[in-house]
């Protein structure tokens, strides 16, 4: 462990420093996309014609590497954290608006009547009957996203010191020390795994009604919840 | 600052068209890169995803090894390898991998468990096989969804093989790396269309195997 946590003073930070902007650079982007997301899946959910275009131009915004969008943001916004933010909300973006509009769609029309006759105007109807019925699938897209978000940070390193915890990889083969690397892909993945878990935490909270004990539930009863479609959202 | 001058500029530049770091050539290595890492993935992923699947059992595993996966860095990995290996295929295959595998496991495992009981229950009780239960019933149910975790692993995978071209090997991020350190926008812009074109490229050919593979009485939508 020579070393391990020591952290070169060209960074300007300590090593918990650099854990919190890491998290500010990964989280916000993830929070922007989400609140981007909700109006834009919201207009697919209505406009059903809108949702294959909108998923055809998201995807390709997709598959556009993160350090091209770096450099030519670099000329607009300088090397500063923003240049690292906005792509990676538009990644989330990507992830988020599939699941959303999976979600409120599995909402199951009697619920909807239900909710209708029981005199809830449409904005009412959707925030409290449709988000909440859609909470697990729209969770499931945010685990993805701030995973994604959170590994992804690191390549803001290669423009100019503005990757948070992915600058010890620049410094570890500048100053030839592994041990920094090891100490960033390792720090990396421990953050991505706690904020994935506070986000299991937040869905258990945010779902009361549903059965807990993990994954062992019956088929039958995994096609009664429309699972496919919530899993489906996931893994875009 | 105009983003389709630099596309303009570099797709008619015709030096850009032959030789060893022509567009034909990066092309090929990039797809190359993406076909090994894919198919590597898909032979991990797929199989583990099925047995899983079918069984229902080793969910938490599916989700405990998906998220492990999902946390570490493609990048960091790939420099950390890069440092303890060298430079080479090896230290770009494994974050590809590893990147690929969650959605194709994760997938293939929900799209096969979330097969209706219905039919299953019958080709048991018409005696057959748990291996032809697998792929002539379940199988062919859950492949659309089988299709879109193969189809979103392999636009990720496309679109990051291009950190390949940071241990020095080729592939379309050859001109994202280069250009951005030869201040070459020109090159970044060309190196990031060409990535995009072959992300559509390959969202079209998912969308064909989908279209010939799955049969015509499980398509759904």
């Amino acid at each position: 462990m020579n070393g391990f946590f020591d952290i070169p003073s060209d960074l300007d930070n300590t090593y918990f420093g650099l854990i919190g902007l890491h998290l500010r650079e990964a989280l916000l982007p993830v929070l922007a996309g989400l609140l981007l997301a909700l109006p834009v899946a919201q207009l697919c959910v209505r406009f059903r014609w809108l949702y294959p275009p909108v998923l055809g131009v998201t995807t390709v915004f997709y598959a556009i590497p993160s350090l091209a969008v770096f450099v030519v943001l670099i000329d607009y916004t300088g090397q500063t954290e923003l240049t690292v933010m906005i792509p990676l909300a538009v990644y989330s973006l990507v992830v988020l608006v599939p699941a959303i509009v999976d979600g409120v769609r599995s909402v199951p029309e009697e619920t909807l009547a239900a909710s209708t006759a029981m005199g809830f105007g449409p904005v009412r109807r959707y925030l409290q009957v449709q988000l909440p019925i859609a909470v697990p699938a729209i969770l499931a897209g945010l685990r993805v996203a701030v995973s994604a978000s959170i590994s992804l940070v690191s390549v803001g390193a290669l423009i100019g010191n503005q990757g948070a915890l992915g600058n010890l990889l620049a410094d570890a083969q500048k100053y030839g020390r592994p041990e920094l690397a090891v100490n960033s892909v390792l720090t990396t993945a421990v953050l991505a795994i706690l904020c994935d878990a506070a986000l299991v935490l937040v869905r258990n909270l945010l779902t009361p009604w549903m059965p807990r004990g993990g994954t062992r539930r019956p088929k039958a009863a995994a096609v009664r919840q429309g699972r496919p479609e919530t899993e489906k959202a996931a893994a875009r | 600052m105009n983003v389709i001058n630099f596309v303009n500029a570099f797709f008619s530049d015709s030096a850009h068209w032959h030789g060893y770091d022509g567009i034909p050539q990066r092309l090929l290595e990039h797809v190359q890169y993406s076909l090994l890492a894919l198919g590597l993935a898909a032979a991990i992923g797929l199989p583990a995803g099925l047995l899983t699947g079918h069984t229902g059992r080793g969910g938490n595993a599916v989700a405990f090894v998906a998220t492990a996966a999902r946390a570490l860095p493609s990048f960091g990995l790939l420099v950390l390898i890069a440092v303890a290996v060298g430079i080479g295929l090896l230290p770009v295959m494994i974050p590809l991998v590893v990147l690929a595998v969650p959605p194709i496991l994760v997938t293939t495992y929900e799209a096969v468990r979330s097969v209706d009981p219905s039919p299953v229950d019958a080709a048991r009780g018409m005696g057959m096989h748990e291996s032809s239960i697998l792929f002539r019933v379940e199988l062919p149910v859950a492949l659309p969804l089988i299709l879109s975790g193969l189809r979103s692993a392999a636009i990720q995978v496309v679109s990051t093989a291009t950190i390949a071209a940071y241990v020095s090997l080729g592939g379309i991020g050859r001109y994202i790396i280069d250009g951005l350190y030869q201040r070459d926008y020109e090159k970044v812009v060309g190196g990031a269309t060409l990535v995009a074109l072959l992300a559509l490229v390959t969202l079209a050919l998912f969308w064909a195997a989908g279209r010939l593979a799955v049969s015509p009485g499980v398509r759904r939508r």
